[in-house]
């Protein structure tokens, strides 16, 4: 055989492991999945908003309100008496619609005597993630061609009214109802507000575990690779305090990095937050003392049942070098999440998502300060229960595993191995 | 009462066999060497005596405390320093045998370092980092730490592995001393001149099984042999 295809068929069998493959796979997953989220937030775009319609004015500028969203828009509500609000918004709501548009009485009037005619737009919003607000932008549009018409009209009847009025006829109040609150804000403004928190704590969180986790993942490749871990099991300490004291050890250190990462990226998120001028406070939407302990909880349960998954992982490591293949999973279940929590909001995952999302034990510290915000106690404690058995139960795993032969045999090697050996 | 029995031993990994119903006894004091090729079952062995393996069947008892019930009190008594061990890298020599003192319920801890440092004989070097350390120096190490617990039986696993002349006499010597002072020592080594200089009576493992034991001297003259690898070919053969 030619000595360079000899070489290349080595390296080749050395280098396409399954750990080198499924790494690839899961990133092309991952994308893939992105790309079809971005396909229905385009298709959603595509559709027709639906919306519900109060005209109280019903002069001829009103009606070319009410012909650009008829023609634009799915009209599921049309009235042109305001005590029909209430109504109105429930019908939107029940039918998954995005708004109701009120014209306001004078709609006319008021734009012909040089003030700007009044919409209320009542949104509701759905979720607070970066793609739930997208489709709100719909609604956007149609306000500017509204905006236009408006003024192509006044320019060619004549109508002699002020410069400023005749380029931007409407004014506009925005009000937003968001799990079971009233906020006087755009979907798109509250979801910039939350954003400082739906970035900063799932990233920090992210981070967190993957570097802690390493550190339990590398500190038991360690021991395997310089030999001290048998002489570690002969000693008179029971199995759970050497399981318990690589945790323990890892998590202050997690803690450590969660502080000056936290510090370093709120700084650097403020500088976003400020530029809005908008302040979470202002609209009632701050965490109390209750809430911070929480989080605080979600967190350290999270960051042990981490440690305790990294240090089974571990128990698998044959030296240092493979303990950085088994980081891989960690940093996926860690990546996942913080990406979700990003971009969508809990609420509005289809439910296979939803499940998903909740038994990634990491997924819980990433949603808990937004569940907070608007006081969803249930899913936050749901979470630190399912996240402490989960924690629980991967410590026990643990213990069992340091008291059998598999971490000195490693029964998973020897399997691998007689697979390999067939194949040769 | 025997410190060590070892009645009807059997380990399998899957369905590879180990160990495959060896017994033997040792004596307070003794130095009992287990001797075969490599991949005879000497380590397995010495590993579930260690309580690091568990056992499929057989019993196996240390000062008559059941290694497979017992474990925690069985890891009190003894010492175990598996062939190819290492030691924490970022320690120093002294921090290492600190660190190991503290295992143990002793109230004056200090002077079980001392102890290891006397064995370890670094001299200045004990308060370097242990990744500084030659291969002699490491194991030399080691053996203070596994015997300055005064343990009942010291396992020693290979002792003198990959050492030179030098350092593999001094720690044959260290053991020897050790046994003298009332600690029972189990040693495996694939050396057979060695065992037979060291060793009050000795066990031949091929294959997982026990194919002889007996005092040294007593299995020469039994086949009439000059010295124990003869005996061991022999026997195999």
């Amino acid at each position: 055989m030619n000595t360079l295809v000899n070489i290349i068929k080595k390296e080749l069998k050395e280098l396409l492991t399954p750990a080198t493959i499924l790494p690839i796979v899961v990133i092309a997953i991952i994308f893939g999945s992105i790309g079809s989220s971005m396909e229905g937030i385009q298709e959603e775009l595509d559709e027709k908003p639906v919306l519900g319609v109060i005209n109280e004015d019903n002069s001829d500028l009103s009606k070319i309100v009410t012909s650009i969203l008829e023609n634009e828009s799915e009209i599921i509500f049309n009235s042109s008496d305001i005590a029909d609000k209430q109504y109105g918004l429930e019908q939107v709501k029940q039918q998954d619609g995005m708004a109701l548009i009120v014209i306001n009485k004078n709609f006319s009037t008021d734009i012909l005597n040089d003030t700007r005619g009044g919409l209320e737009v009542y949104w509701i919003m759905k979720g607070a993630g970066i793609f739930d607000t997208i489709s709100s932008g719909v609604i956007e549009q149609l306000i500017t061609s509204i905006n236009r018409e408006i003024s192509k009209s006044l320019i060619e009847d004549n109508t002699t009214v002020n410069a400023s009025i005749a380029l931007w006829p409407t004014s506009r109040i925005d009000t937003t109802y968001f799990k079971d609150r009233e906020i006087r804000l755009t979907p798109g403004a509250i979801s910039g507000m939350l954003s400082s928190q739906s970035m900063l704590i799932p990233i920090v969180i992210m981070m967190i575990i993957i570097m802690a986790g390493n550190m339990v993942i590398s500190s038991m490749a360690l021991e395997k690779e310089n030999k001290t871990l048998e002489t570690l099991l002969t000693l008179p300490v029971k199995r759970t305090h050497i399981v318990t004291g690589k945790i323990v050890a890892s998590a202050i250190i997690g803690l450590l990095f969660a502080v000056v990462y936290m510090f370093g990226m709120s700084r650097y998120l403020q500088g976003f937050q400020m530029s809005g001028g908008l302040n979470l406070a202002d609209f009632d939407m701050t965490l109390t003392f209750s809430d911070f302990l929480l989080i605080g909880i979600s967190l350290f349960i999270t960051l042990i049942a981490a440690l305790a998954l990294c240090m089974l992982l571990g128990t698998m490591a044959k030296n240092y070098k493979s303990a950085q293949t088994l980081t891989f999973p960690v940093t996926m279940l860690a990546m996942i999440p913080m990406f979700v929590t990003m971009f969508a909001d809990f609420d509005t995952l289809p439910l296979v998502f939803k499940g998903l999302l909740f038994a990634i034990p990491f997924s819980h510290p990433m949603m808990a300060p937004r569940a907070l915000i608007f006081n969803d106690y249930t899913l936050v404690i749901a979470g630190i229960i399912y996240v402490s058995i989960f924690a629980i139960i991967s410590i026990s795993i643990v213990v069992w595993v340091f008291k059998t032969d598999r971490l000195l045999t490693g029964s998973v090697k020897r399997k691998r191995s007689s697979f390999f050996r067939k194949r040769t | 009462m025997a410190t060590v029995e070892v009645k009807n031993l059997v380990k399998n990994f899957g369905t590879t066999k180990a160990v495959k119903g060896i017994s033997f006894t040792i004596d307070k004091g003794e130095i009992f060497g287990l001797i075969g090729p490599n991949g005879a079952g000497k380590t397995t062995a010495l590993r579930v005596i260690s309580t690091l393996l568990q056992i499929n069947s057989g019993e196996v008892r240390i000062m008559d405390h059941d290694v497979k019930k017992q474990s925690d009190e069985v890891r009190k008594l003894i010492s175990y320093l598996p062939e190819d061990a290492g030691a924490y890298k970022t320690l120093t020599g002294r921090a290492y045998l600190i660190f190991i003192a503290n295992f143990f319920n002793e109230k004056n801890t200090q002077k079980m370092v001392e102890r290891g440092i006397e064995i370890a004989d670094l001299g200045e070097r004990i308060d370097d980092k242990v990744d500084t350390y030659s291969k002699g120096m490491k194991r030399r190490l080691l053996v203070g730490r596994a015997l300055m617990t005064d343990p009942k039986l010291a396992i020693l696993d290979e002792p003198t592995s990959g050492l030179d002349v030098i350092n593999a006499q001094e720690i044959r010597k260290i053991i020897k001393d050790t046994a003298r002072k009332g600690t029972t020592v189990l040693l495996s080594s694939h050396n057979m001149l060695e065992v037979e200089y060291m060793c009050d009576r000795i066990a031949l493992i091929a294959e997982g099984i026990i194919v002889e034991k007996g005092k040294p001297k007593a299995l020469m003259e039994k086949y009439n042999a000059n010295n124990i690898e003869e005996v061991f070919t022999q026997v195999v053969a």
